[in-house]
């Protein structure tokens, strides 16, 4: 279970979510749609701790634990995840290497056993192909001189290898082309099926053929203005967002 | 938390910062030609290696001490301080066996084994502890290959000749102010001799410690590689932690034959000072210098730097044989008030010849970094390149990071490249590595090893561990 209860968070002093509360339980997809700057990313940094998000109030909590009092890297090894929808790219660190530390971070907070070189090898080696990805892949430095759908993809690698309850993707579809969006949706369905919750920020009705809602949300100005199954999605595509508010 | 609050800064104690308890023969502060004959008598070191320094001395009597480099530091008052200092000991060591237990016990806590067959067994050691060399290592098995290392006391009686032509040929002692000091009162540094068609069979190392308080540092090391022979060679250097700033002024010369290849690198740790009010550390002004003299040959300079108050170096190349080339990998750190203004110069004189400058100045804390560089292609220098590339990385809204990249080019047929970029650790790559589950000093340290990856490739490999580690340690604390 992962809930997020009356939400609340300024950047720059200025309010920009205005109480947000959402219930996810296992095994269902939520996607969030909304106009562009109705908040949907500044709700994705408030879950992963990003430090341009000033003093939110609130709870956000896995199972009845809140997380919005830790770390960012303590949010994600219990179980946050999120595809960034602008990832960085940190020069002169092996993307092999870098997906290993995370990895064994993960690992230690567990107090499980550290993964050596060899035996992180075929477990990525098993996800790279679910992706359809090539190996040299791994042998570039993070993100850095990757196209924009590469990014994305290796997003998707990294959730792959970290497998963790919480998945949120922020517009993931976006800059992907047709069979990568049909990879990406397969790899999301896996996780659907394993029990994972599944929060999508999405601008497209198509990404919605390939994962079934079980919810739709709309975000407006800061606030859930309207929730609904998926047939909320093709009403939207339809009459576009002013169409759907009145 | 988050890079906003950089302010907090590191507590981590300088892990080398102890001090030897140990009996220590010195000869009183102050500096007179008194000072620099009893030196050289404790050396027993033959008539011309004093003509050297005394000639030296009145020269740099002459001198004023260079204010054109970016760095910040009261008078050095030369009076103030000890020119030699040796741990006691009986007499000259027959073997390791002889080394005072309490010398060994020191260098093995700072991780060098003064044992052979040990940790790093393929490398060759020379210790030098304050003005003496303690300790050399695998002397004997590498004379059977006809190189030499020992300690350059050792070589002036030995291998007077060898010493006599080269030493001062790189670096004369009109160089510089600090070049000038060294050779008067140089105490110790190492000797590096292969011959012809030689590849030396393992690393050569030399270990600088300084433990003695008040007391200077002034090594030299001269390094020869004569035809198609070849060596690689490594420094590392820690003092403890005192109040007072204590100064390194030593000065580095290779002489490399036609096809010699000489690789130098240098892991520089000495004490920084005190992290939160920048009291003590070492002055660490040396000269470093390489001739290319022969065809064909090859000089490079691997450095990472992430002590001292205060550095003040530009390992050079003069690259007179035809098609001969020089390289400068740096990684420079500085961190709370430390300052560093170093770079590298590059003479191209002979035919074809090349240079490459890779440079990474990281600065965070309050502290000064400064990358200075010469590229200067003579007009005989027809068809050389050179290729620079400078890059800076902030950490920090109270650091300062300058490049000062000077380039003079005489004749019409060579090339240059040139790159430079300035970076800050954005918030978002740190929090891209937190949001995988990795912590914020391990993010820090990923993301600057990343920033320095050209660099470090370059180290033998049996170093290039210990530099990732110690730079983990340095940057400990930086942020949040
Ligand atoms: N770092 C920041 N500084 C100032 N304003 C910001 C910052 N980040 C977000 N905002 C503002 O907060 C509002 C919400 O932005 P957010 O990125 O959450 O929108 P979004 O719904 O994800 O939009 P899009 O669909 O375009 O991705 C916008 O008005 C934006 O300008
Ligand atoms: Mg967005």
């Amino acid at each position: 279970m992962f809930t997020i209860k009356d939400v609340k968070a300024s950047i720059d002093e200025k309010e920009i979510l205005k109480g947000i509360s959402l219930e996810l339980k296992p095994g269902e997809v939520h996607a969030i749609m909304g106009p562009n700057g109705s908040g949907k990313s500044t709700l994705a940094k408030v879950i992963v701790g990003h430090p341009d998000v000033e003093d939110p109030e609130g709870e956000i909590c896995i199972d009845d634990k809140n997380i919005l009092d830790l770390e960012p890297d303590e949010r994600a090894n219990e179980g946050v995840f999120l595809a960034f929808q602008y990832p960085v790219d940190i020069p002169g660190v092996n993307n092999a290497e870098f997906l290993r530390m995370a990895y064994n971070a993960k690992q230690k907070y567990h107090g499980k056993e550290e993964i050596d070189p060899f035996d992180f090898n075929e477990l990525v080696k098993d996800k790279l192909k679910v992706l359809k990805m090539k190996e040299r892949f791994l042998e570039r430095p993070v993100n850095h001189g990757f196209s924009g759908g590469e990014k994305k993809r290796n997003e998707i690698l990294q959730l792959l290898v970290l497998d963790p309850k919480v998945v949120i993707l922020d517009e993931t579809d976006s800059g992907l082309d047709i069979d990568s969006l049909k990879q990406v949706s397969e790899a999301v369905n896996y996780f659907k099926s394993q029990d994972k919750i599944i929060l999508l920020i999405t601008h497209y009705q198509r990404l919605l053929n390939y994962i079934v809602p079980d919810y739709v949300h709309i975000m407006n100005d800061g606030k859930v203005s309207k929730t609904g199954d998926k047939s909320l999605a093709l009403t939207l595509e339809e009459k576009g967002y002013e169409g759907i508010e009145s | 938390m988050s890079l906003k609050e950089f302010e907090a800064i590191a507590n981590k104690e300088y892990e080398y910062g102890f001090k030897t308890d140990i009996k220590t023969e010195l000869i009183e502060k102050g500096l007179n030609e008194d000072v620099i004959r009893l030196i050289s008598e404790k050396n027993k070191e033959p008539e011309f290696v004093l003509e050297f320094r005394l000639k030296a001395y009145r020269h740099w009597l002459k001198m004023e001490e260079p204010e054109w480099p970016l760095v910040d530091y009261p008078k050095i008052d030369y009076q103030d301080i000890h020119y030699y200092a040796a741990p006691e000991k009986k007499e000259k060591l027959k073997s390791m066996d002889d080394v005072d237990p309490e010398l060994k016990r020191t260098f093995e806590k700072l991780g060098i084994p003064l044992q052979e067959q040990k940790k790093l067994a393929n490398v060759a050691v020379d210790a030098i502890f304050d003005s003496v060399s303690v300790a050399t290592t695998y002397k004997d098995k590498l004379l059977k290959h006809g190189v030499v290392f020992c300690p350059l006391s050792e070589a002036v009686e030995k291998y007077p000749d060898l010493v006599k032509k080269y030493m001062g040929s790189v670096v004369p002692h009109t160089d510089n102010f600090f070049a000038a000091l060294n050779a008067a009162v140089f105490t110790e540094g190492s000797f590096v001799y292969v011959p012809k068609d030689t590849v030396c069979p393992m690393e050569l190392s030399t270990y600088f410690r300084i433990n003695a308080e008040d007391t200077g540092q002034f090594e030299r090391t001269l390094i020869i590689c004569e035809e198609n022979a070849s060596v690689s060679y490594l420094e590392g250097c820690t003092a403890p932690m005192f109040d007072k700033n204590q100064l390194h002024a030593a000065v580095v010369e290779l002489v490399a034959l036609d096809n010699a290849d000489i690789k130098y690198s240098t892991v520089q740790n000495w004490y920084a000072g005190d992290p939160k009010t920048g009291k003590g550390g070492i002055y660490n002004f040396v000269t470093k210098r390489g001739k290319c003299l022969g065809k064909k040959s090859k000089i490079s300079w691997t450095q990472i730097e992430t002590g001292s108050a205060i550095t003040w170096k530009y390992p050079s190349c003069i690259l007179m044989g035809d098609d001969s080339i020089g390289e400068f990998y740096s990684v420079a750190l500085t961190n709370h008030h430390q300052q560093a203004d170093t770079g590298t110069k590059m003479i191209h004189i002979g035919k074809r010849t090349k240079s490459t400058i890779i440079s990474k100045g990281i600065s965070a804390g309050k502290s000064k970094n400064t990358y200075r560089g010469l590229v200067q292609i003579n007009k005989s220098a027809k068809g050389s390149e050179n290729f620079t590339q400078c890059d800076s990385m902030l950490i920090g809204p109270n650091c300062t990071a300058n490049t000062f990249p000077y380039i003079d080019v005489r004749n019409a047929s060579s090339t240059l490249g040139h790159e430079a970029a300035t970076v800050k650790v954005s918030e978002e790559q740190i929090l891209y590595c937190q949001q995988r589950g990795i912590s914020l000093d391990d993010a820090l340290t990923t993301i600057v090893n990343g920033f320095c990856s050209d660099v470090f490739k370059e180290l033998p490999t049996e170093f290039a561990v210990e530099a990732t580690q110690l730079l983990s340690l340095k940057l400990e604390n930086t942020v949040g």
